[in-house]
């Protein structure tokens, strides 16, 4: 039984920093939709792109080098040099700003006043789009991200637990990976620094004051506009913060613009308004789908962790659909 | 009736009254065929408190738009501090020291009573994005200062007790309270007024119009508000404009305006026969 117990609380662990890397997604959606009210579709093709051009920038790959090479006849594919990780992020973060502003100056800017659908279908259309682009761009194939996180799992952590069985032949201590360790630690600055940047500065007040009404916003001096665009460059820079967890544990591939739609139950549990939601909501179907696969998995055929945090969803979409934190909505007749 | 000169007259009250600090210039806005302001030219002076006043529907909340830039005339100037603005969105008008409140109360809910209070000092805080990122340079001595200037303000208004409380929670009264309180905050050199008892009991009409005086004699701000209650506006006001149908229809002191025939017509109606 304390076997089973120490597995369970293993599982946990390992559920909670999954459950770090959906909160992370998250994050940036609902960044966005509180300053804007757009649910932005496109934040995890931004995750894609982001990583993309990191791996590209660091590998010293040559931009559109199928384009060029298709136009000119030329064979060019690498400038031949590396850049350091660490001024790759930094190029990576102004490829980001760059795109907030372009969104901004070319969407958001001829839409304003637009019913939310139509800014929904905006950013369905971006996504597709940076979809392409990012492709043309970087190439399609299947890239390796190593911007120097410990990978593996943390062998510090499992030799120093292996007490915890008492003697019990079967358990080694308990297995983390060294990368999501690292997420985690990410994670909870980022997050820490965001509430900190809303609260304390200038800047963030402008931003929630803009997410709560834009004329009075207006009325006290708030260029609309600059915080739309600095809303879409922290957005992009979280993104970049998933794109590098993620493309670092599985590689950077097209499928990671999918772990947007992982990130849809978690708004729904958390609430699309609440930062804190996010994060709960994120850990909350990190550890719940974890632990349902070890605990039920086994019975009905496993494969539980892809269908599991949709249905929690649907069960919180019936039962409190403005999620856990969220702002209920009241309408007045 | 006022003692009136190029660059400013003395109230019954002997309240010096300076030079103009805006003036409309034929002012003329339509939406589509509706033309809500017609022709209208008015100025305001430094230090007085200026009503617009009218029937619902003659163009008051219109006119105080374009004021705040909210709506762009299509012909007419305005003229800001003897220079001509040019076509400004509302936040550059913000910028240029014009505050406002608005008639159904557009505060941020969802935070506390100072915070509010604090973006209205937006405009006086200079530091960039990444001093206030990082808290570095000037960023925390301008809050300490910005901190300070505000809660003066929420002394004034006497909205100590509700500081951290959260916007939405206060009763209607209070709302206008904090939101006067936010456009005060930044320190304007014309505050613009839309409806600024609207929807309240007597008590707290007095306690808004004693404040209205209180800014007005204490900060020297120029105030331009927007009223439907005629007996409030006579004893608040300096001088008031009247309009009706988007046309303005008397301008001058309560007293003449209230023994203007137009302006009994409008408010009495008239027979057209």
């Amino acid at each position: 039984m304390p076997e089973q117990f120490l597995f369970a609380v293993e599982v946990t662990l390992n559920g909670l920093m999954a459950g770090v890397l959906y909160a992370l997604v998250a994050l940036g959606f609902v960044l966005i939709f509180k300053a804007s009210g757009i649910f932005n579709y496109a934040q995890g093709v931004f995750a894609l792109f982001a990583a993309l051009t990191l791996v590209g920038i660091m590998d010293g790959q040559v931009p559109f080098a199928h384009l060029i090479n298709t136009i000119f006849g030329t064979d060019v594919h690498h400038f031949g040099w590396h850049v350091p990780s660490l001024l790759a992020i930094l190029l990576t973060v102004a490829v980001m700003v760059v795109l907030a502003i372009i969104v901004e100056r070319y969407i958001l800017r001829h839409l304003v006043n637009q019913p939310d659908i139509i800014l929904f279908m905006a950013t369905i259309g971006l996504a597709y789009f940076m979809e392409g682009f990012g492709d043309i761009m970087w190439g399609s194939d299947i890239k390796k991200l190593d911007v120097g996180l410990p990978q593996g799992g943390n062998f510090w952590i499992e030799e120093n637990t292996t007490w915890l069985g008492f003697g019990n032949e079967n358990f080694y201590g308990f297995f983390l990976d060294s990368l999501d360790l690292v997420a985690t630690v990410i994670a909870a600055l980022l997050v820490t620094g965001l509430v900190l940047f809303s609260q304390y500065t200038k800047q963030g007040r402008a931003m929630r004051a803009v997410a709560d009404d834009h004329q009075a916003a207006l009325s006290v001096g708030i260029s609309l506009r600059f915080i739309w665009v600095l809303v879409w460059s922290i957005a992009g820079f979280v993104a970049l913060v998933a794109g590098i967890m993620w493309g670092s544990k599985s590689g950077v591939q097209f499928s990671l613009s999918l772990i947007a739609l992982k990130a849809l139950p978690v708004l729904m549990l958390g609430g699309f308004t609440s930062i804190p939601g996010a994060i709960v909501g994120g850990l909350i179907i990190g550890v719940g789908e974890k632990l349902f696969e070890f605990t039920v998995g086994s019975y009905i055929g496993g494969a539980t962790e892809n269908w599991f945090a949709y249905v929690l969803a649907l069960i919180f979409l019936v039962f409190r659909p403005q999620g856990l934190f969220g702002e209920k909505i009241i309408e007045r007749v | 009736m006022l003692d009136s000169t190029e660059d400013g007259y003395t109230t019954a009250d002997g309240r010096k009254i300076g030079g103009v600090l805006m003036e409309m210039k034929n002012i003329t806005l339509r939406f589509g065929g509706v033309v809500a302001i017609k022709d209208i030219s008015f100025d305001i002076r430094e230090g007085e408190i200026r009503a617009i006043i009218g029937p619902n529907g003659a163009g008051k909340s219109s006119m105080l738009n374009v004021i705040s830039g909210f709506y762009v005339p299509q012909e007419g100037e305005v003229i800001f501090r003897g220079q001509k603005r040019p076509q400004m969105k509302p936040y550059q008008v913000a910028q240029q020291g014009i505050a406002r409140t608005f008639q159904n109360i557009a505060l941020f809910e969802g935070m506390s009573v100072l915070n509010n209070v604090m973006t209205g000092r937006l405009t006086h805080m200079h530091s960039n994005i990444a001093q206030q990122a990082f808290w570095w340079g000037k960023a925390q001595k301008e809050e300490v200062e910005n901190r300070e200037k505000v809660e003066e303000i929420i002394d004034f208004l006497e909205i100590q007790a509700i500081r951290k409380t959260p916007v939405s929670r206060l009763p209607y009264g209070l709302k206008k309270r904090v939101e006067l309180a936010r456009a005060l905050a930044a320190e304007p050199k014309l505050l613009l007024l839309d409806e600024p008892m609207a929807g309240m009991n007597v008590e707290e009409k007095e306690d808004m119009s004693r404040f209205i005086l209180d800014v007005n004699d204490e900060f020297g701000t120029t105030i331009a508000l927007i009223e439907h209650d005629m007996g409030v506006v006579m004893d608040l006001s300096d001088r008031v404009v009247v309009m009706d149908y988007g046309k303005k229809i008397g301008d001058g002191t309560p007293d003449e305006v209230r023994n203007n025939q137009d302006v009994i017509d409008a408010y009495l109606g008239v027979s057209h026969d």
